[in-house]
């Protein structure tokens, strides 16, 4: 009797727990699921809502005003703002971010790398808000006092932008530095180059495909940063393109937030700023697959 | 002509903590093979790069005298990139630069300032005295890396001997190879030494006894015993030497 117990409670015992890993198979399934359904119900939604807006097609893919109580839904100005801002700042990012990265890679003694590395890290987390703040109080003043104009301007969106993808930059060109196999350094300097000749002819080389992925993904940040930008960059009512990096612009993450309380509802407004996110969606996705594969590109052997 | 006096070497590892090489005192002979052998960690790989100071890649902290041509190469005056021109380095692993077998060549006459056609004569002399022109002379724009193991590690001596050495350091050189290629960078190993002092590290006791003249003999940091080769395989004179090189432990 008791030996059927034990027997009937194992085999119990058994099915059960198989049972157990089937169901928590499932849950698992559903959770990865339900991520990616919302990733494509989330594309799905803004194409719909935007494609009244998009199917204006050259008018609003290459129209040059945007005005929308006139019913212009051109998207130019926007983009080539977007651009100028998002590449602009990538410049200064990467001016300052690539020497930083050598350094810290190449140079720092390891106590100083452990005391800048959090610092460098910490920029991450202020929130864009508390950026654009700072951005708005500080850097516009600064501009407007020393060069004249609103002070709101692509300059100062550039100083906020490159300082919030400065981090990124920095992290990725880094590592990329670092992943440059030692022995290529070590030969070099056994030949008699000196570190300047190694870091330009042997790791910079190398760790190019690491540091461009660092630059477009930096561009990915940048573009789609909304909340910091949109604080500094003046806004004018009618977009334009820019004659001076002192001009006020709007570029496609703030026209959004602006215009989404004045679009009526269901109207074409409101489908032209789905499409804006459209866009925005597109050019994101397409800078980070260049991301991927020149990441890739580089993790397949450096062979030239 | 080179050659090599090494006096009370003492080299620390980790801000002194490790004690890697204990009063090293050798002379090395120029326009010979001089063999370092030893079990792993004991030091010889550290003695090898003193020689031309690659251990000031790491933090390492070195004490006392190495004298090449008549000048301490610790001592302030002398130029790192002109002793590391002069005594080149071959590494254990095969690393040639992931560029075309010209550019690996050149990569050092070019740092040194050399330009054109001056370059070609030495891509081109370098990779014959490396005894790898035959195979690749029709191949030169063709990245290096889609060379065998062996074939790499000839062009990484190729590379050594453009920069025009008097000295070569191979730090266990056929360690990553297979015996047909080890056996053809042992036969460039005796050609070379004509014309270059070569100190070289190895594992393998047979390599040290086939190529070498003079043989030391390391054991944790410190020089057992060294002399020349014969010697050392026939008649070592300690003990440990003679349980080492009979293959009782090691």
């Amino acid at each position: 009797m008791n030996f059927l117990e034990r027997v009937r409670t194992c085999r119990y015992k058994r099915i059960d727990s198989k049972t157990a890993e089937k169901i928590v198979e499932k849950l698992l399934f559903i959770a990865t699921l339900s991520s990616t359904l919302i990733v494509f119900f989330i594309i799905g939604f803004m194409f719909k809502e935007g494609i009244p807006a998009l199917a204006l097609g050259w008018d609003f893919f290459f129209g040059m005003i945007w005005r929308p109580p006139h019913n212009q839904y051109g998207i130019v100005p926007l983009v080539v703002c977007t651009f100028i801002v998002g590449i602009g700042a990538l410049v200064l990012a990467a001016v300052i971010g690539i020497p930083a990265a050598i350094f810290l890679a190449e140079y720092a003694p390891t106590w100083l790398r452990n005391i800048i590395k959090p610092c460098v890290e910490m920029l991450v987390g202020i929130p864009s808000i508390v950026l654009g703040f700072f951005g708005l109080i500080v850097i516009v003043t600064f501009i407007r006092d020393s060069f004249g104009g609103y002070g709101e301007c692509i300059l100062a969106g550039w100083v906020i932008l490159a300082i919030m993808t400065l981090p990124h930059v920095i992290s990725i060109s880094e590592d990329s530095i670092r992943a440059v196999p030692k022995a290529y350094k070590e030969s070099s300097l056994a030949l008699g180059a000196t570190q300047l000749q190694t870091i330009k002819k042997v790791i910079l080389p190398n760790a190019r495909s690491g540091i461009l992925a660092a630059m477009v993904l930096g561009m990915g940040n940048a573009i789609g940063e909304t909340m910091a930008v949109l604080m500094v960059i003046g806004n004018p009512e009618i977009p334009f393109i820019p004659s001076s990096i002192l001009d006020p612009v709007r570029v496609l993450t703030s026209t959004i937030v602006i215009e989404i309380p004045y679009a009526v509802w269901g109207s074409m407004h409101q489908h032209a700023l789905f499409a804006l996110g459209v866009v925005l969606f597109i050019v994101v996705a397409i800078l980070n697959a260049i991301t991927t594969a020149v990441m890739k590109r580089g993790e397949m052997g450096g062979g030239r | 002509m080179s050659n090599i006096e090494v006096s009370g070497l003492n080299v620390y590892y980790e801000k002194g903590t490790s004690h890697a090489l204990k009063e090293v005192n050798i002379e090395i002979e120029t326009n010979k093979i001089t063999a370092l052998i030893g079990p792993s960690g004991c030091g010889k790989t550290t003695f090898l790069r003193a020689l031309n100071r690659m251990n000031e890649v790491n933090e390492v902290m070195t004490k006392g005298k190495v004298i090449i041509d008549g000048k301490d190469i610790y001592n302030g005056g002398v130029d790192v990139i002109q002793l590391r021109k002069k005594v080149g380095m071959v590494f254990q692993q095969p690393n040639p630069f992931p560029m075309s077998i010209y550019d690996n060549v050149a990569y050092g006459p070019r740092i040194h300032g050399t330009r054109n056609k001056k370059l070609d004569t030495i891509v081109e002399e370098s990779l014959k005295k490396a005894a790898l022109w035959d195979e690749v002379h029709d191949r030169l724009g063709e990245s290096a890396l889609k060379f065998s193991g062996g074939q790499q590690q000839r062009l990484c001596i190729a590379r050594a001997l453009a920069v025009n050495p008097e000295i070569i350091l191979f730090d266990e050189p056929c360690s990553a190879l297979d015996p047909i290629s080890t056996s053809r960078v042992e036969d460039l190993l005796r050609e070379l030494k004509k014309d270059y002092t070569i100190v070289i590290v190895t594992h393998n006791m047979q390599q040290a006894a086939r190529v070498s003249d003079f043989t030391a003999f390391f054991l944790l940091g410190e020089v057992i015993e060294c002399g020349k080769t014969t010697q050392i395989f026939e008649k070592p004179r300690d003990k440990r030497t003679e349980d080492y090189v009979t293959g009782r432990f090691g």
